[in-house]
């Protein structure tokens, strides 16, 4: 993997839930991902596989289940990336 | 604040739900006639909707058992089997079962929602990876809040997206342990077994199978989609109903390895409930009989739902991806949806209600399960009503009408 591409994380899930959603709604770290975007809880797990097979890795139910912003996701992502370096 | 608030955005969509019809949580039969007709409203209605596959529900064997088991050891056990003990008739069905899958050991449990609950629960401790179907039902997805292991979802029937994430768990420590679904309790669809199984081999994981939907419809013993696709050896675990095929109540799990009996005293929701009161232990050790024997009940019930399936796909509807018991009309529309199940049963069928987040992909459904105990002209009957009511109501219009599909197997 690219080391721009884990770099730039937040801007690699905006780019992942954006292909999801209507166009046109503004996504930011502060989004909340279910009420935000109108997701349901199994819209949100579904999105979240895209997440974990855009960064190769997986990202267990339990702490999906603490992620409520983008900027929790993020988070989330890069500890699991920095477990996996 | 009440403490109920937190349910606010929920009471609000029930209400959006309940406003123009019927309450689908709700429904109140007056009376069950058969297992294919009941009284609701004052009317009678073909029952589309019961998950009584096999229509074993009023079989006079059955019923008989049940009666003289109440006659002869009272109407319940009145609590566990830890503490209380363990009825002869416990016993019986667990060898009856183990059994009928040609298996070492089974366990009785007293739903099948508490079987997914305590097998899959108990099985996968601290730091074990447990991977389940994106699809899966509620009794699963719960029985991972209740395990301490570590859950992930792999794609809805699909072994690569499967291997990539057991591929995610190389060099960490733990047991791995796959669960999947005979039929999906939604759409009807089956999983890729074979497929699942040799990624299973391959990793060394262990496979659960829960064959609640297919028990007593797939395979020429009714063993379900194990059967079929020719690899019981390789499923560690066997999860099942005695809810559907069965008409009773409770669950069961089989195995062949030989510790499953250490479950008996680990297992939660085995241990700390009531076990199953004699009545239903005696009408499923007569329906699972009867299944053993009786190989036209199978074959029946799906040539019923291929006569089912195939007529609503003439009609123009959009359905699940195969034919099975479970035939699901996809409707785009959540109120669309919920307008076509009321004229349903206005029209004299009940079916099932299935909206999201319940179902795969965010889609509304109308949900049917049909029995071998349906008549072919309850079927055509059936086929008509919800024909009609999707042209009244726009789902269907005159061009959608397909081309006649050969009968799948």
């Amino acid at each position: 993997m690219l080391a721009s591409h884990v770099d730039n994380v937040e801007a690699e899930i905006i780019k992942v839930v954006t292909a999801r959603i209507p166009a046109g709604v503004q996504v930011s770290g502060q989004t909340r991902i279910a009420r935000d975007l109108g997701l349901d809880s199994v819209a949100v797990m579904d999105f979240v596989m895209d997440i974990e097979d855009h960064f190769d890795i997986s990202i267990p139910l339990d702490r999906i289940a603490e992620v409520e912003t983008v900027d929790d996701l993020r988070n989330a992502v890069e500890a699991l990336l920095k477990e996996k370096a | 604040m009440s403490i109920f608030s937190k349910f606010d955005e929920i009471r609000t969509a029930f209400s959006a739900l309940t406003e123009n019809g019927r309450n689908p949580f709700d429904i109140r039969f007056e009376k069950i006639v058969s297992p294919t007709e009941a009284i609701l409203d004052g009317r009678r209605i073909l029952l589309f909707g019961t998950n009584n596959y096999l229509g074993l529900t009023f079989d006079q064997a059955c019923v008989e058992a049940s009666v003289n088991a109440i006659r002869e050891a009272g109407t319940g056990t009145t609590g566990s089997r830890i503490a209380n003990g363990t009825y002869s008739g416990h016993t019986k069905l667990e060898q009856e079962i183990a059994s009928f899958y040609g298996r070492r050991s089974a366990m009785v449990f007293t739903t099948g929602y508490q079987a997914n609950l305590g097998l899959i629960s108990t099985l996968a401790g601290r730091g074990d990876h447990l991977l389940i179907d994106a699809d899966s039902h509620a009794s699963i997805y719960d029985a991972c809040k209740l395990s301490s292991a570590e859950i992930i979802r792999f794609r809805h029937n699909d072994p690569n997206d499967l291997a990539r994430r057991l591929r995610r768990l190389e060099g960490l420590p733990g047991s791995r342990i796959i669960v999947t679904e005979g039929l999906f309790s939604m759409l009807g669809d089956s999983a890729p077994l074979r497929e699942i199984a040799a990624v299973k081999r391959e990793t060394g994981a262990y496979l659960i199978v829960d064959e609640a939907h297919s028990m007593g419809v797939l395979g020429k013993h009714g063993r379900g989609l194990a059967e079929v696709a020719g690899v019981e050896a390789d499923v560690d675990f066997v999860v099942g109903t005695f809810s559907k095929s069965l008409g009773a109540v409770g669950g069961f799990a089989v195995s062949d390895l030989p510790d499953f009996d250490l479950l008996r005293v680990v297992c939660r929701p085995y241990m700390f409930t009531a076990s199953l009161p004699p009545a239903v232990i005696a009408s499923v050790s007569a329906a699972l009989r009867r299944v053993a024997t009786d190989n036209l009940l199978g074959a029946r019930v799906l040539s019923n739902s291929r006569r089912l399936y195939n007529g609503l796909a003439q009609a123009g509807f959009e359905l699940g991806p195969e034919p099975s018991p479970i035939v699901a009309v996809k409707i785009g529309d959540r109120e669309l949806a919920i307008k076509f199940w009321n004229a349903l049963i206005d029209g004299g069928v009940y079916l099932n209600l299935a909206l999201p987040p319940a179902t795969p992909s965010s889609q509304s459904l109308i949900r049917s399960s049909v029995s071998a105990a349906h008549t072919e002209a309850q079927i055509d009957r059936a086929i008509a009503i919800i024909t009609d009511t999707g042209y009244r109501l726009g789902v269907l219009n005159e061009n959608d009408t397909r081309i006649a599909m050969p009968a799948a197997e």
